[in-house]
């Protein structure tokens, strides 16, 4: 138990997708061997910063590390598009939480990631294609020059269906789509898990309920500690309330209320746009003094656990 | 030498201690307390009899040596008294100002007999806060004993636990799934009550005996309590994870916007310093906050809404203000305040503005009936008694579940309610393995978890097989062994 490697958390390769979608891979080795998929943690940018989880989208036990993919959509993530550069430090990062996803036994799955479930859905697809599942990948994105990870996903899935909103890769339309022409063709499909939006979550749940497919949903509620403390992320399923943090991340999709977590994600939205106006304000003024653009490079890493194959 | 003292000699009044002005107060996160100067310690010093029975010492759960100390302040030597408090306590500075002494050493005073008792938590609190003034810290000499012991939280169980292992030589190791130490003692209790700077002392001082803590670490998911055990080496574990888990009420509109537990809002404003605009963590601010319970921790979320500006903050009980858990002083507090105390009233539903937010609360007039389980009078809904009020935001301070992260990641036995199970000795199904605190009881007090956070590392101690110095003293042995090292081949074996 090293402490220096506890408590630090270095950024050691950075990707940016898009102007808003970009992959942190920390180094944090003992999470890389205890991470399974479905999986999150929760991230302090810096001292005064908030927690926020983010879900596992990969993680690498050679390498070490853990990746993150992050969608610059609020103050946070955005003032980490451009902090966390390579080499640079999180002030916290605490995981995995969540009960892992349940790669279970079954033959034949579709894994639907939208948007930001993109990628982990990845870790999930990878762990059903190694138990010997047929994994069939559903990904959906807004265009053509958003997609990411088409390579990854094409290594671990038996067969591909992309989607875009404007039909400019693959299929036109949204992963709905995508999951009727995977049911169409295959009739004995076990299990859809989605990953994404909870628009498209319900989505996806509605798509599979007439054919009664069993489908897992992973959702992303608001969280302070992630431990169970809080109750901020309770959300209901059936009759029952749960806490997404200890209780899942993953749930039975035809038993959540995807109207209620619509609703309680919208909590702190108006908080939440002023902080980022007035984080842009700021940059902006930043901006005219030092108009240096965040450099995107990547660091090969010696190998801390070469004996553990990853994944 | 002086006269003896007597109870007519005494000084007959109990010191009052200085409190900010209520209505300041209500809109400031200072201590509302100011705690003695040295005229006042010394004064209420002088009311202790020092009687030979010193029921108030077995009245401690942690057994400090009550009129040891009080004696010391008595002789105008604060250092004294803190050598003696630090015998048994490093957390003087936070036990004088959270411990319930009125149902502790001071219900039990002799003193208290026939005039007010001798206030000893707060003559506690002085010396504590004088050590960390001063910047003393005993340090006792500690020769290693080349166990180590990892203890899963940070909060005052696992603080206390850890205080006594590394005194007795063990290497201790706190983890902590929070980004900083301290538990519910930093997000929990507010900083009118206990501020977070006073826990980083006390912190501080278990760092100097040698404690390491490892923040954002997450026992059970991270690495289990197996893995402590057999794989990271430690010989013994101390789980201090606390309950967590808040209760919500079960009614409609539970889910609303405008509803949140009590440790939610109590762990943005404390910990993540939403209170404060330059931290990034957003906090709901209600303008008119009704409180659901009325336990210390239903007080605290109260009193810290009025703090960051509500207008009115309603608390509502559904038993009657004799039955209600909060310790006298802080309803007292609260009210001098101007919380508005709604007793014998019960929630029925949360009323939806339409947006997903709180626009009031249907409540239900109750009555008291015969006794139920927890002795106390069972509360009755009286038909036809509902009513409206209004209010935007609602908080939950109706009490909390076993957290469910230990007992999902390992094979330790739980009870029915899903707490750890232990023995006499708060040793669990797992040898090696202690635990205490609200994880073993649910929820209870900060000294009492630290009462098992001590009372476990005896039982560490024992299975480890180290002296403990008490017991070495004039113990029973049987061929010059020590029966207190019950474990003796164990303490070869490490040597």
């Amino acid at each position: 138990m090293e402490a220096a490697r506890l408590s630090q958390f270095e950024i050691v390769a950075r990707e940016d997708f898009s102007d808003v979608t970009y992959l942190l891979e920390v180094r944090h080795p003992l999470m890389a061997k205890a991470a399974r998929p479905g999986q999150f943690v929760i991230v302090m940018a810096h001292e005064r910063g908030e927690r926020i989880p983010l879900t596992i989208a990969d993680f690498d036990r050679s390498r070490g590390t853990i990746t993150l993919v992050v969608q610059a959509v609020g103050k946070t993530t955005r003032e980490m598009q451009q902090s966390c550069k390579v080499g640079s430090t999180l002030h916290a990062m605490v995981g995995p939480m969540g009960i892992p996803s349940p790669i279970s036994g079954a033959k034949k799955v579709v894994c639907v990631g939208g948007g930001l479930g993109v990628a982990p859905i990845f870790p999930q697809a990878r762990g059903f294609k190694e138990a010997g599942t047929y994994v069939i990948g559903v990904l959906g994105f807004r265009t053509k020059s958003l997609v990411f990870w088409e390579d990854k996903f094409r290594a671990c899935c038996n067969e591909l269906i992309l989607c875009t909103d404007d039909g400019s890769a693959g299929l036109k339309g949204l992963v709905t789509e995508g999951i009727k022409r995977a049911i169409a063709k295959h009739r004995d499909i076990d299990e859809v898990v989605a990953i994404g939006p909870p628009v498209m979550m319900k989505g996806c749940a509605e798509a599979t309920r007439p054919h009664k497919i069993k489908t897992l949903v992973s959702l992303n509620p608001i969280m302070v500690d992630g431990t169970g403390m809080c109750g901020g992320c309770r959300v209901k399923i059936g009759s029952e309330v749960k806490f997404a943090c200890v209780d899942g991340p993953d749930f039975d999709g035809h038993l959540v209320d995807f109207d209620d977590l619509m609703t309680r994600l919208r909590r702190y939205t108006q908080v939440e746009r002023a902080a980022a106006e007035r984080w842009s304000a700021n940059c902006r003024m930043k901006d005219l003094a030092d108009p240096a653009a965040p450099a995107v490079e990547l660091l090969e890493l010696p190998d801390p656990f070469d004996d553990v194959k990853g994944g | 030498m002086a006269k003896k003292k007597t109870i007519r000699t005494i000084p007959q009044e109990r010191t009052p201690m200085r409190e900010q002005e209520p209505r300041a107060r209500a809109k400031n996160f200072e201590e509302v307390a100011c705690g003695y100067d040295v005229g006042e310690a010394l004064r209420e010093a002088e009311r202790c009899l020092l009687c030979p029975d010193q029921p108030c010492v077995s009245g401690c759960p942690v057994g400090i040596d009550i009129p040891g100390f009080i004696r010391k302040i008595g002789e105008n030597n604060t250092r004294a008294a803190y050598d003696v408090i630090a015998e048994t306590n490093l957390l003087a500075a936070v036990c004088g100002r959270v411990c319930p002494q009125e149902t502790q050493c001071e219900e039990v005073c002799t003193v208290g007999e026939s005039l007010e008792p001798v206030a000893i938590g707060r003559l506690e609190r002085f010396v504590g806060d004088a050590a960390i003034r001063e910047g003393w810290v005993n340090v006792p000499h500690i020769e290693a004993n080349g166990f180590r012991v990892g203890i899963v939280g940070s909060g005052p169980a696992g603080m206390a636990c850890a205080a006594d292992m590394a005194k007795a030589g063990c290497e201790v190791t706190v983890f902590e799934a929070f980004h900083q130490p301290g538990g519910v003692l930093k997000y929990g209790i507010p900083d009118f009550r206990l501020p977070n700077g006073v826990v980083d002392a006390e912190i501080e001082n278990l760092r100097r005996i040698g404690v390491r803590f490892e923040c954002n670490t997450l026992v059970g998911r991270l690495f289990t309590i197996e893995q402590m055990v057999d794989e990271l080496g430690f010989h013994a574990v101390f789980i201090g994870t606390g309950a967590g888990y808040p209760s919500m009420l079960g009614v409609p509109g539970d889910s609303l916007n405008g509803v949140l537990s009590a440790n939610e809002l109590l762990t943005r404003c404390n910990l993540m310093r939403a209170r404060d605009a330059a931290f990034d963590t957003p906090i709901p601010l209600g303008k008119r906050v009704a409180v659901i319970g009325a336990g210390n921790t239903a007080m605290d979320a109260m009193r810290v809404c009025l703090r960051l500006g509500a207008e009115k903050v309603y608390c509502v009980y559904r038993r009657s203000r004799a039955e209600c858990p909060a310790r006298a002083e802080e309803v007292h507090h609260a009210e001098q305040e101007g919380i508005e105390f709604h007793w014998l009233t019960a929630p029925v539903a949360i009323l939806d503005d339409g947006k997903g937010g709180v626009r009031g609360m249907r409540c239900i007039r109750m009555e008291l009936g015969a006794p139920d389980d927890s002795g106390r009078r069972r509360p009755m809904p009286v038909a036809g008694s509902e009513f409206d009020f209004e209010a935007d935001q609602v908080v939950y301070a109706i009490g909390t579940n076993a957290n469910p992260i230990i007992g999902q990641t390992s094979r330790l036995k739980l009870d029915k309610r899903g707490y750890i199970a232990t023995d006499e000795s708060l040793a669990t199904s797992m040898p090696g393995v202690f635990a205490g605190g609200d994880i073993v009881t649910g929820a209870a007090t900060v000294i009492e978890a630290m009462g098992a956070g001590r009372r476990a590392a005896r039982g560490m101690k024992a299975y480890l097989g180290l002296h403990d110095a008490a017991r070495a003293a004039g113990g029973e042995t049987l061929f010059g062994i020590d029966l207190g090292e019950r474990n003796f081949v164990r303490l070869r074996a490490a040597a």
